[in-house]
């Protein structure tokens, strides 16, 4: 018998909400515990819970305090998240198309230049890496990802962009992201892919689920400029390689 | 079918509705009124569902013209002066504006958001089931966007039925009251302090997805920077310049700054009503006292239709009498039984 889990803390998110918070920083096996407790809440539903947002290292569980009281959820909470943690080998793995560099990832040459590298090297260096996407968040389909190489980590930009492109790919601190909608950002931008994590009127509407696996491959200009009119129609463009 | 043409109408003012649930994990916020009491009474004047789409008009004034039939609404949140060609409309009643005539809606009076619902409600295509504007996600219907003037809106004809009025409890006054967390070990004592003993006002730049702070500088203990974690309607973050943002019905679902505390259910629509510029307090309360508060706001929203009447019973004319008088215009009480008097004339 393994040694039960640490218990989660709990914090309170107002009443109406819990914060089930198993580290402070970003940590994979956090994540791991994260998921897990998302996937059992979802098989084994509690009467009030009305719905759960994973994050890098904590869940946030939304209830109907009229149904059930902190009192009463708070120690359920404790009690699923010490159970034992499933492996996550079943993920989906996902293989995403990249434009890197000019007008598609504006500060390429400046990060290379930053880690005294070349553009080339820093795409290799991405493209190397096995990303899990930890949480989504901030705008629709905004995911982030786990798993960037230590070699491309730096802090973000002093000056937060106010516009950045649909689609964009970068990375700021130990993060990775893939951008969906345009709009503001502080990290660093590699290129873009013409894939949508999100887009209306598609099935399924939001592609991407916490804990599955993404792997970048490189694509040129043309080639993306086709797939992102492909994708405007509504093409999925991102390969399904297990699942 | 009828239209109601918006003919004019101020900034941040758009369909709402209680929102659409279910997809924060994917980084789409509920959306939704900021004030669900006031979207619900004014649906019940309507006869509508009380978290059916409705109009919610920001804090400067509307004009709203009924098309291809009369268009009956029922008006509540944050009072404003209202008229129908010259004659005054009372507040917290529903209204029918005939073919051709035009509804005008002055500035919000000791708020920030007035609900005009619909009888027979708005039609749109729901998305994830609601019809509640976020302008950031392109989704909202009929227009994906805040409402401009020239817009249309199909709605039902109204139907002949009497108008009529709710009886509202009096607002809440005191401070808003908060319950401490999730983040608020990344303060000390003193900071707690001086959040909860400080008067704070609202800053003219607070928008849908978040009221901005103004007074003294809250410091972090730790820095500002924690690792995202999830947001609800409420939750008080503290960026690195110590003023603290409100995040909103229009909120990110994740956040990276420290949240001090989150304003208790029963006073969000409350908090969401004061009006920029204006001074006010927080106060810690338990979590007991939280969630004692949430059920009973909820026990509100369920009995509202009790609160309804019909205007037409002889006490609620004493009301438009006494308008007409100011007025300085005679009203029989049969004619006030449409509960809209003349408008003073200056």
């Amino acid at each position: 018998m393994a040694a039960p889990l640490p218990p989660p803390r709990l914090l309170p998110s107002g009443d109406s909400a819990i914060t089930v918070e198993f580290s402070r920083n970003i940590d994979d096996d956090a994540n791991r515990r994260v998921l897990a407790l998302d996937r059992t809440i979802a098989e084994e539903p509690i009467a009030g819970v009305i719905e759960t947002v994973p994050t890098y290292r904590s869940l946030l569980v939304h209830y109907d305090p009229v149904q059930i009281d902190f009192a009463t959820l708070g120690p359920k909470l404790i009690e699923l998240a010490q159970r034992p943690v499933p492996a996550l080998e079943k993920s989906r793995l996902w293989r995403m198309p990249v434009a890197y560099g000019g007008e598609y990832g504006i500060d390429l040459e400046d990060v290379a230049k930053t880690l005294n590298t070349t553009p080339d090297d820093i795409v290799a260096r991405h493209i190397a890496g096995d990303y899990r996407v930890a949480m989504l968040g901030f705008t629709p389909g905004w995911s982030y990802l786990s798993g960037l190489q230590e070699s491309l980590q730096m802090p973000r930009r002093q000056n937060p962009r106010l516009l950045t492109p649909a689609g964009t790919i970068s990375v700021g601190g130990v993060q990775a992201g893939i951008q969906c909608l345009a709009g503001p950002s502080g990290w660093h931008l590699l290129g873009c892919t013409p894939v949508r994590t999100y887009q209306l009127h598609r099935d399924p509407t939001f592609l991407l689920e916490p804990g599955d696996r993404v792997k970048f491959f490189e694509v040129d200009h043309k080639t993306y400029a086709e797939q992102e009119r492909a994708a405007e129609h509504g093409e999925i463009i991102a390969e399904l390689m297990a699942a | 079918m009828s239209k109601l043409v918006i003919s004019s109408i101020g900034p941040a003012s758009s369909v709402q509705d209680g929102g659409r649930f279910g997809a924060q994990r994917y980084g789409l916020t509920p959306s939704g009124a900021m004030d669900r009491l006031g979207l619900a009474a004014a649906n019940c004047l309507a006869g509508n569902a009380q978290m059916a789409p409705a109009i919610e008009i920001g804090p400067y004034g509307a004009g709203l013209t009924a098309r291809d039939g009369a268009v009956r609404v029922g008006l509540s949140g944050s009072p404003r002066s209202a008229d129908i060609g010259g004659r005054s409309v009372t507040w917290d009643t529903s209204v029918t504006i005939a073919e051709g005539e035009t509804l005008k809606l002055g500035m919000a009076r000791g708020g920030s958001f007035s609900y005009l619902a619909v009888e027979g409600g708005i039609m749109g295509e729901p998305m994830f089931g609601s019809l509640a504007v976020n302008a950031r996600a392109g989704l909202g219907s009929p227009y994906p966007r805040p409402l401009q003037a020239g817009d249309e809106l199909s709605v039902t004809a109204a139907s002949a039925g009497t108008e009529r009025r709710i009886d509202l409890p009096a607002a809440a006054a005191g401070p808003v009251r908060v319950v401490l967390g999730p983040q608020n070990d990344e303060f000390g004592e003193d900071a707690i302090g001086l959040f909860l003993d400080s008067e704070w006002k609202l800053s003219a730049t607070s928008d849908r997805m978040g009221y901005r702070l103004e007074g003294p500088v809250i410091k972090h203990l730790h820095g500002h920077n924690i690792v995202s974690d999830g947001t609800v309607n409420g939750s008080i973050q503290v960026p690195g310049i110590g003023q603290p943002i409100v995040l909103m019905s229009d909120r990110g679902t994740s956040g990276g700054y420290p949240k001090i505390g989150t304003v208790i259910t029963a006073d969000f629509g409350r908090f969401a009503q004061i009006p920029a510029g204006t001074a006010f307090r927080f106060k810690a309360v338990s979590m007991e006292e939280a969630q004692t508060e949430a059920r009973k706001f909820a026990e509100l929203l369920r009995a509202l239709p009790g609160r309804l009447a019909s205007i037409d019973s002889f006490d609620l004319n004493v009301e438009a009498l006494q308008d007409a008088n100011v007025a300085g215009v005679a009203v029989s009480a049969m004619d006030a039984r449409t509960w809209q008097v003349p408008a003073a004339q200056e």
